[in-house]
């Protein structure tokens, strides 16, 4: 199967530079354009179909693609892994089509996409982050009518979202939302920041690299441009909290500072989800 | 038809029209309570309410009757803003100097109006409440869209609303679909007063409570009208909820006032011929 992709790829001079041709290109930059023009307003665009499914991480690659340019040097991560299989596939794939190269270190790196994590360190204003986004309304618990999510947006009126915060306290005594958990950003449009978890939240809080969100299935683009504010919605009294298992180290590099992931078996192990930055913490030790 | 006139209104409304539909260029002669139609014969459109004009002063209960179809839930929908109008204005002064013309405002700044200035209580719970989220829930937003972000205040407001309401505390982080009918009535009733506007609507707030259930609404309504000396306008076909709550009424007949007076009086010595027809149906 590599093989015979090698050899289209190979065998095809005129093969476009990253899969997608400049056209294509063109209306996805626009739309990543708008997007870093209004922090956190949701560009729709018209989704490609991809040589990967709906659903699989399309958006992220057709940001990638349309942003990604010869000297650039890729990372994918699905969860914190380089080698998920998710991760590979579409390393692959960018890199077989683009000739680019590739990293596993986000330091190295210049576009790092990625499945549910922001790599514990090593970016900066040098960096692209893509996120492979499924579900970018962060209303769509609370209301399904179309009309009325663009309203709400469009005039700021997020009381439906603070009421499901003040249920979800009252019922459960926390707030429980993990992933995608709300957030304001630039004081006026509160996003979705699935697919990552509420540890990654205070990393886009400011953050000196572009943050580009692409959801393909539901053609919706947003993002956090550099040094922008990044507000987690919580009452005042209610302050907001990152997860974190008491007494959890990893057990590889025996990391307490990272996020971790609970390995299911007869004990409970947990290693680090950013496996990069795993092995090189272990080789620092 | 002259207006009932109140020196210190808080919500005043002048010749306001709803129109479904073209009007022919005799439209409004060709309809109205002496024509006994609300329907224009040329083109089929529907006036459902015309030259409609009053008066509310803060403290103060203005009563809308009429039969269904008469165009009074029209009215309160105008000038809650969940319908455009065709003519007319509203107005509404909160304070000596703030002055509001509400049917000049923008969609998005009539909505703004509903968070602390007006609050409408609906006939049908599931109007003004959202009955799959807990009582509590319900008042935490208006609030929350008024700017409230503390969590034991919102709850504290809630429980004093909830108390105040007669809705039993330990009821509070239930949701609302499993309360009664009458019970649902009062927590709409703590949500419209959430951020202690000083108008209120009440579209037929105790039609379809069984009558004790009503009564006991009705007095908590009457007592919360004078303790917050809100300006209410109470829309309903029912006269014993226009007697009980209002001072002065308005009796509406196929989209027009046919008579206006004190509430009193209308019942004791009505004028018009609907009136008349309408209170010996209510005292028989």
């Amino acid at each position: 199967m590599t093989t015979l992709l090698n050899k289209l790829i190979d065998d095809n001079e005129s093969e476009q530079f990253g899969i997608l041709d400049e056209y294509s290109k063109r209306e996805i930059r626009r739309a990543v354009l708008t997007a870093v023009a209004v922090p956190g307003y949701q560009v729709p665009f018209g989704s490609r179909e991809m040589p990967v499914a709906r659903g699989w991480g399309s958006g992220g690659l057709q940001i990638t693609l349309a942003v990604i340019g010869p000297n650039d040097i890729i990372k994918v991560i699905d969860q914190g892994d380089d080698q998920g299989v998710n991760a590979v596939n579409l390393r692959r794939l960018i890199v077989q089509s683009t000739k680019v190269s590739e990293t596993t270190t986000a330091a190295k790196s210049s576009i790092v996409q990625s499945r549910h994590r922001i790599p514990e360190d090593g970016l900066d204003q040098r960096h692209i982050l893509v996120l492979q986004v499924p579900v970018p309304e962060p209303l769509r618990g609370v209301e399904r009518d179309m009309r009325e999510l663009a309203r709400m947006h469009a005039e700021a009126d997020y009381s439906k979202m603070w009421v499901s915060l003040y249920e979800d306290k009252v019922r459960n005594g926390v707030i429980t939302q993990t992933t995608g958990y709300p957030c304001l950003v630039n004081d006026r449009y509160v996003i979705a920041t699935t697919p990552i978890p509420r540890w990654d939240i205070p990393k886009l809080d400011h953050s000196p690299f572009l943050t580009l969100f692409g959801a393909g299935r539901e053609k919706r683009i947003y993002a956090v441009p550099p040094f922008t504010k990044v507000e987690p919605l919580t009452f005042e009294d209610v302050p907001f909290e990152v997860e974190k298992t008491e007494g959890a180290t990893c057990s590889q590099c025996g990391s307490n500072s990272s996020f971790l992931v609970e390995i299911p078996g007869t004990q409970t192990r947990w290693v680090c989800s950013d496996t990069d930055w795993c092995e090189r913490n272990l080789e620092g030790n | 038809m002259t207006s009932v006139v109140s020196p210190e209104w808080v919500l005043k409304v002048n010749q306001l029209g709803k129109i479904f539909g073209n009007l022919s260029e005799n439209g409004l002669a060709l309809t109205g309570p002496e024509i006994g139609s609300s329907k224009d014969p040329a083109t089929g459109a529907i006036v459902a309410a015309w030259d409609v004009s009053f008066e509310v002063a803060a403290g103060e209960a203005l009563g809308v009757v009429g039969e269904s179809g008469s165009g009074k839930s029209t009215v309160m929908r105008c000038i809650a803003g969940d319908q455009s109008s065709s003519a007319g204005s509203v107005q509404i002064r909160t304070s000596p100097d703030e002055q509001i013309d509400v049917l000049s405002l923008t969609p998005s700044e009539r909505r703004q109006l509903r968070i602390d200035k007006i609050a409408v209580v609906y006939q049908d719970p599931a109007e003004g409440l959202d009955l799959n989220v807990t009582a509590g829930g319900n008042i935490a937003s208006p609030l929350t869209a008024a700017g409230w972000r503390n969590f034991s205040s919102i709850r504290s407001r809630a429980s004093e609303l909830l108390l105040r309401t007669e809705v039993p505390l330990n009821r509070m982080d239930d949701v609302v679909k499993s309360f009664s009918g009458g019970m649902k009535q009062r927590v709409q009733l703590a949500k419209a007063l959430a951020n202690r506007p000083p108008i209120v609507l009440l579209d037929e707030p105790t039609t379809g409570l069984d009558a004790s259930v009503a009564a006991g609404v009705l007095d908590l309504i009457r007592g919360l009208l004078e303790e917050f000396g809100l300006a209410a306008v109470v829309v309903s076909h029912d006269f014993s909820v226009i007697e009980m709550l209002t001072n002065r009424c308005i009796v509406l007949n196929h989209g027009r006032v046919v008579e206006s007076a004190l509430t009193d009086q209308l019942l004791e010595d009505p004028h018009h011929p609907y009136s008349q027809k309408l209170v010996s149906a209510a005292r028989a």
